[in-house]
């Protein structure tokens, strides 16, 4: 018999030109189940109205993305009983620094747009890609073989940057990880993308991107890795060797 | 449009200091972004006094009785508090810009202020006994 648990879901209320409010959803709930159920649930039992994204409901896709009781997740997988605890509130919220559409529904438009800006790849040659003990000589067969990027472009990341919540022309961590992703001796026509007022150097190190990304992705050491790439580049630059 | 109130803006300078949501890194960001200020003002009342030395030792000695006051004195343990803890954090930052502990944030962040404590802790007791 599955363990069954009583929670009120406090969500986030907003249609056009509307105040924002909260709706109480009082519900019983698997505690192993997600917060994304437990928001269909809300739709498919207690209001129809109640307008969301999601899709592949297995961390792929970063529709998902809202705010947890005040924190950055994937509701997909995340646990109720990880955020909640039986006869409490689970309050969820739309992401942060991202115009909201509907309820819980934002419009990333502002993130892709700069993923756009940095050529954010999709895919990758795996002989390119970061990963944990790579082989010691690659094959020229390899670099046939494409990787899927660690990036799904959930947003998590721009909604936890504080610097993100005050300054809209700021790239922010995700695109700077995927111009990283890409490598500036690869790719030198992003350095001037990367290497100005809005770019690598804006950040200000509060490290909420690493803390809230999902998918492992690592926006914070990405971008100080590219700050050391940006310097390489111009001294290389100044010396006349790139 | 209700819509535009989710999204960034300059006015929003006041969520860096919210701690609700944050982790050690955002906490370690708002002690930055805090203290950053406090040292600001605290230049701008440094270099007003200075500027009252023009009018004459009279008008400079009459500030520096202020100084005898004890709200005062507690301002100026906090400014010294407030650049160790900025001055520790801010190493923290030069480190972790260029790739140094990067991985390893949090427990830098803990292990500069511990430091930091130490410090303020020593310069409490001399001034304690100073005044």
């Amino acid at each position: 018999m599955a363990e069954k648990w009583k929670i009120t879901l406090r969500v986030h209320r907003q249609k056009e030109n509307q105040e924002p409010h909260f709706d109480d959803f009082q519900m019983e709930v698997n505690p192993d189940e997600y917060v994304l159920d437990a928001v269909e649930r809300a739709w498919a039992f207690h209001d129809r109205s109640l307008c969301f994204r999601h899709a592949c409901h297995h961390s792929t896709c970063g529709a998902c993305g809202m705010r947890v009781n005040g924190v950055e997740k994937l509701t997909c997988i995340t646990l109720i009983r990880d955020v909640t605890h039986n006869g409490a509130t689970l309050k969820v919220e739309p992401l942060r620094n991202f115009p909201v559409v509907s309820d819980l529904a934002v419009d990333m438009g502002p993130l892709y747009r700069k993923m756009e800006r940095v050529n954010g790849r999709a895919v990758s040659p795996v002989t390119e890609a970061e990963i944990e003990n790579p082989p010691s000589k690659w094959v020229p067969e390899d670099s046939e073989y494409l990787r899927l990027s660690d990036c799904i472009e959930c947003g998590l990341c721009i909604s936890a940057c504080p610097i993100m919540a005050t300054t809209p022309e700021y790239l922010g961590p995700a695109p700077l990880a995927a111009a990283q992703d890409q490598g500036l001796r690869r790719k030198p026509e992003l350095l001037s993308i990367v290497d100005c007022e809005d770019g690598v150097w804006r950040c200000h190190s509060a490290f909420e991107c690493t803390a809230v990304c999902p998918s492992f992705v690592d926006p914070a050491r990405r971008i100080m890795n590219l700050r050391t790439q940006v310097v390489d580049m111009r001294l290389r630059k100044l010396f006349g060797k790139a | 449009m209700e819509q535009t109130r989710n999204q960034p803006s300059a006015g929003k300078f006041w969520s860096w200091f919210f701690p609700v949501g944050r982790q050690v890194g955002g906490w370690a960001f708002a002690l930055n972004r805090l203290t950053a200020l406090g040292l600001t003002l605290y230049l701008f009342i440094h270099l007003t006094a200075l500027g009252l030395l023009a009018k004459g030792p009279d008008g400079y000695d009459n500030f520096l009785a202020l100084t005898e006051n004890p709200v005062i004195k507690l301002g100026e343990w906090a400014v010294v508090a407030a650049v160790f803890l900025h001055g520790f954090n801010g190493i923290r930052i030069l480190l972790t810009s260029f790739g140094v502990g990067v991985t390893r944030q949090r427990q830098l962040f803990y292990g500069f202020m511990v430091v930091a404590v130490l410090v303020i802790l020593i310069f409490t007791l001399r001034m304690y006994r100073v005044y």
